[in-house]
């Protein structure tokens, strides 16, 4: 029988474990995560829907691969959520909205594919804000997700059940997708690793798009290794995803080990500003001296077009929502208005009613940047700010093979303290959205806590696909640190 | 009928119409555009179908190289520039046939521009652009019991590969608009990128028409009119829509630029609900895809591998075989015809380039009419273009007349032998022997003693009775000319 103390402390290589010296059986593990789970999450929601015939059946796999003496895959035993706005196939998918809650895809994400070919056990579907559309996760159709280490705060978002399951210790590792943050804006705020890696690098297949252009799927877990070792489950060119690039993956975990000595670290200058926590500043810059005790080089960096990073991106991401989420209009699947006299006002009606306030409002910012009369002083605009940033970005990497700035500029809030105002609630994004924006990778990792003891996220950017220089810096770090455990 | 005399004849004097049309063709790749489903037609609903061309959440297009392929063929062979670099688009706007909300299309970076087609008297259209893109699926109102009140939607369309076409205004009258869609279709089946059957939709046109004064430059506000789902109903409509316009204008009116309808049934045009044209497509480039690339290097190679085109076989025709313009028309009218003709009268029964006109006149009389009266195809019919040339060459040597080589065709046609298979089976090998000739000549007079006796006293038309004579004892294999003039000789002598 596996206690919940050990559940909740489980990395990769304790699963495996477990089941190479016979401590327990796949099965016993779900079991006993399934039985763990009900209780350990209530308070904190971080599930919609658990899987439980999904994860048995990949345990039974499993076993008889143990019972046989067969080698067992790369994530075999690995307990993981699945951010609800990825599909699987048979479980029920509604990416946080009231207008999916009746939507169970025919048809698994490429990456839910690839974990259950690497011996993944999934668990269930992880809690986001409606559509990944938030920054605190409060815009879930079915309730917010509460801050395993303050449930009076927030966990972040989009991807705040993702996060917040694996801070509580109720997965080991979770999936979730970032178009503005909304991997490492949670991680920061939960205590926990979560990796965007470059836009391309990993397959979109069966993820419910927000922003197609910015949106990456990416893994959320207790350690560096682990989220890399998910990474290189994940990672790699899919025939059904154009814009996946059919570039060769690097061993992400055997390059945890090199040496980091003489990395160059950029601190871009407009990274410490005005709004920044000084709680938040104070690790951060512990942080940076303790790259420099390990043997980096820390530069200084200028992201000149930076202050147009937000605006840039609520233009085009809201323009591609906009299209994007047409297609959620009662036709097809998913929830119908009942009794509308025409067409139009089933479409009215059913999307009125089916999705929430936040995401309304974005699909009313979008439609309004592309319509005739707008786009060029708005989306095109914005485009030729994306270019500017990009080619920021170019220079800064010119002189710094990384740059670090803070994930977050404060720790998690309270639920409610930024529900009144979007604006403020969009500037939680303010030093995430930049690389989604530029497709490049980012990472973030617990770098201390404040003296109430919220967790403080230290984020890490690299050039585009050299993600294993982020994961091996990361590591590094985190070794000295001490790595960081759920409590 | 009226139309010509009337309204129409008088309205041109004093109006020039002005005509582009945007033609839509449907590709006949073996999967979609942007998923590998089938695009087999007449298919169950729905039946065709898969995640991404449902439209279900978090499905993504992949573009099918074999829709890129054809659809540069066709702008190439529309003499486009084909872009290295187009971008395809999401044309947005909400309807249930449409699964997700928008059309993957092009809008500002086509696939081609500035290409043009010439018309039979020589004229140049100007293709503006040709641009890729995917049909929509099908609203289905009727057939259910319970359609009053419930529309069905069909899938298996969505996402099939079209590519739209789009003329310049550079149509004068109805009849150069008709002329252009049949020289645009021939072009599309020779390609054999599209099966181009406009009942079943992979065919579609919509005109733009507006007119204006004789000898004024400026372009008249135009009307686009869609739903001209046949060749006919083009024509119609735009001679009903010319009228209509040049009506308002000598009434002192003013044309309004909408979208209108044409109505089969009431030969009209009707404008459609100011509703359904208050589009804003809202354009922007596609996300989900990348640019589409075709370089210069694969261009040439699609460009080197282009079938010879209607206009440029018939003029080959003409100069080749010395065919009439009228024959080189008709003979180019499918590739498949055209292959057959050149097969047959290349073969090597007949003498280089020889008796074109007579192997032309086989396939366009009676190989046409056999073909129209089996439903067969020059594909798929048992008589081979080597049967022709072989049966030309039959009557050209003398060995069949004329009129037996027309009983040998029909027996060709259906059992599938060569005609000197029939010849041989049936011993309607013509007799020009002249020795055998007399020996029938001299048996028709030995038994006709009195009507000898009657040609020799001056009753001389009774040649034709004893030409019937022998060619019954001959069951018809008689050469003519031979028994003529051994005959006369004898009746003479």
């Amino acid at each position: 029988m596996l206690a919940d103390s050990e559940l909740r402390t489980l990395d990769l290589d304790a699963s495996r474990a477990l089941l190479t010296g016979r401590r327990a059986t796949a099965v016993e593990l779900v079991e006993a995560f399934q039985r763990f789970i009900p209780a350990a999450d209530a308070e904190v929601h971080g599930y919609l829907a658990l899987s439980p015939e999904r994860a048995l059946q990949q345990a039974r796999r499993l076993d008889a691969l143990v019972a046989a003496g067969q080698p067992l895959p790369p994530l075999a035993g690995l307990p993981m959520a699945i951010k609800d706005a990825i599909s699987t196939r048979g479980v029920p998918t509604t990416c946080g909205s009231r207008i999916l809650a009746s939507y169970v895809p025919p048809y698994d994400a490429t990456v839910v594919t690839r974990l259950e070919e690497a011996g993944a056990l999934l668990l269930g579907k992880a809690n986001c804000d409606e559509f990944a559309m938030g920054s605190s996760n409060e815009n879930s159709a079915y309730g917010a997700v509460r801050n395993p280490h303050d449930l009076t705060r927030v966990p972040g978002g989009s991807s705040g059940g993702s996060a917040a399951v694996v801070a509580a210790g109720t997965a080991v590792a979770a999936l979730g997708s970032d178009t503005g943050g909304s991997i490492r804006q949670p991680a920061a705020f939960c205590g926990v690793v979560g990796m965007m890696p470059s836009y391309g690098r990993v397959s979109r297949f069966g993820l419910i798009a927000f922003a197609s252009s910015l949106d990456h799927i990416g893994p959320l877990a207790r350690t560096v290794k682990d989220a890399a070792a998910v990474l290189q489950v994940i990672a790699g060119h899919d025939p059904l995803d154009a814009t996946s690039a059919a570039l060769p993956v690097p061993d992400y975990v055997a390059g945890l080990e090199a040496p980091i000595t003489g990395l160059r670290v950029g601190v871009p200058r407009e990274a410490f500003g005005a709004g920044l926590d000084a709680d938040v500043e104070r690790a951060v810059r512990a942080a940076i001296e303790d790259l420099a005790r390990a043997g980096c080089e820390i530069v200084d960096v200028s992201l000149p077009h930076n202050n147009y990073a937000i605006a840039t991106y609520y233009i085009i991401a809201t323009a591609e929502a906009s299209s994007n989420l047409a297609r959620f209009d009662g036709v097809r699947y998913g929830y119908r208005e009942p009794d509308s006299r025409t067409l139009a006002e089933m479409y009215r009606r059913t999307r009125d009613h089916g999705f929430g306030p936040e995401v309304k409002r974005r699909i009313m910012l979008g439609t309004y940047v592309l319509s005739a009369g707008y786009y060029d002083a708005f989306y095109r605009k914005a485009l030729q700010a994306r270019a500017l940033l990009t080619e920021d970005y170019r220079k800064a990497f010119t002189q710094a093979d990384v740059i670090l700035t803070p994930t977050t500029p404060t720790p998690a809030f309270r639920l409610g303290e930024k529900t009144e105002n979007p604006l403020e609630m969009y500037l939680a994004d303010i030093y995430t959205v930049t690389a989604d924006l530029v497709g490049i990778p980012g990472l973030s990792l617990p770098c201390g806590a404040t003296p109430a003891g919220l967790p403080i996220g230290l984020q890490l950017l690299g050039r585009h696909f050299e993600e294993a220089t982020l994961l091996r810096l990361a590591h590094r770090y985190e070794r000295r640190r001490g790595a960081a455990t759920a409590d | 009928m009226a139309t010509t005399t009337s309204p129409l004849a008088a309205a041109l004097t004093q109006f020039e119409p002005v005509i582009g049309l945007e033609v839509h063709v449907q590709l006949n790749t073996r999967s979609k555009a942007f998923c590998g489903c089938s695009t087999q037609f007449g298919t169950p609903p729905n039946s065709n179908t898969c995640p991404v061309c449902l439209g279900l959440p978090g499905a993504l297009p992949v573009l099918n190289r074999e829709a890129v392929l054809k659809a540069v063929q066709a702008a190439l062979a529309l003499q486009c520039q084909v872009g290295e670099v187009s971008i395809f688009a999401r044309k947005n706007y909400f309807y249930p046939d449409l699964p997700k909300g928008y059309q993957i299309s092009q809008f500002d970076r086509p696939l081609a521009e500035h290409g043009r087609l010439q018309l039979g008297d020589g004229k140049l259209i100007g293709i503006t652009r040709v641009h890729m893109e995917e049909d929509a699926g099908k609203n289905m109102h009727e057939g259910f019991p319970d359609s009053v009140t419930t529309s069905y939607v069909d899938l298996n369309r969505s996402g099939v590969p079209l590519i739209e076409i789009v003329s310049e205004p550079d149509m004068r009258t109805p009849e150069e608009a008709h002329e252009y869609l049949t020289r645009l279709k021939e072009i599309m089946l020779y390609l054999d990128v599209s099966d181009c059957n406009m009942e079943e939709g992979s065919l579609r046109c919509d005109a733009n028409v507006s007119v204006r004064r004789r000898g004024t430059e400026k372009l008249g506000t135009k009307a686009e009119i869609k739903n001209l789902n046949s060749f006919r109903f083009l024509q119609r409509a735009l001679e009903y829509e010319i009228e209509r316009q040049v009506a308002i204008l000598k009434g002192g009116g003013r044309i309004r630029q909408e979208t209108r309808l044409f109505n089969v049934a009431e030969g009209k045009t009707f404008p459609m609900r100011s509703k359904e044209q208050a589009h804003d497509y809202r354009y922007f480039p596609e996300p989900d895809l990348q640019p589409l690339v075709v370089s210069p290097a694969w261009q040439a190679e699609i460009a080197a591998r282009l079938p010879e085109l209607p206009q440029a076989k018939r003029q080959r025709l003409i100069a080749t075989y010395g065919l009439s313009a009228y024959d080189a028309e008709v003979l180019t009218a499918s590739q498949a015809l055209a292959d057959y003709f050149e097969a047959a009268v290349r073969h090597a029964a007949l003498p280089a380039g020889g008796h074109a006109k007579a192997v032309a006149n086989w396939i366009m009389g009676d190989l046409s009419a056999h073909l129209n009266r089996s439903g067969e195809t020059f594909a798929t019919t048992r008589v081979k273009p080597e049967h022709i040339a072989e049966l030309v060459a039959l009557i050209a040597g003398g060995k069949i007349s004329g009129k037996i080589a027309k009983e040998v065709f029909e027996k060709m046609a259906a059992s599938g032998h060569a005609p000197s298979a029939v010849v041989a089976e049936s011993g309607v090998q013509q007799i020009s022997d002249p020795a055998a000739l007399d020996a029938l000549i001299d048996a028709a007079l030995a038994a006709n003693p009195k009507q000898l006796e009657q040609y020799r006293g001056g009753k001389t038309a009774l040649l034709a009775f004893f030409v019937g004579q022998v060619m019954k004892a001959s069951r018809g294999q008689a050469n003519p000319a031979v028994l003529n003039e051994r005959l006369q000789a004898k009746l003479n002598g």
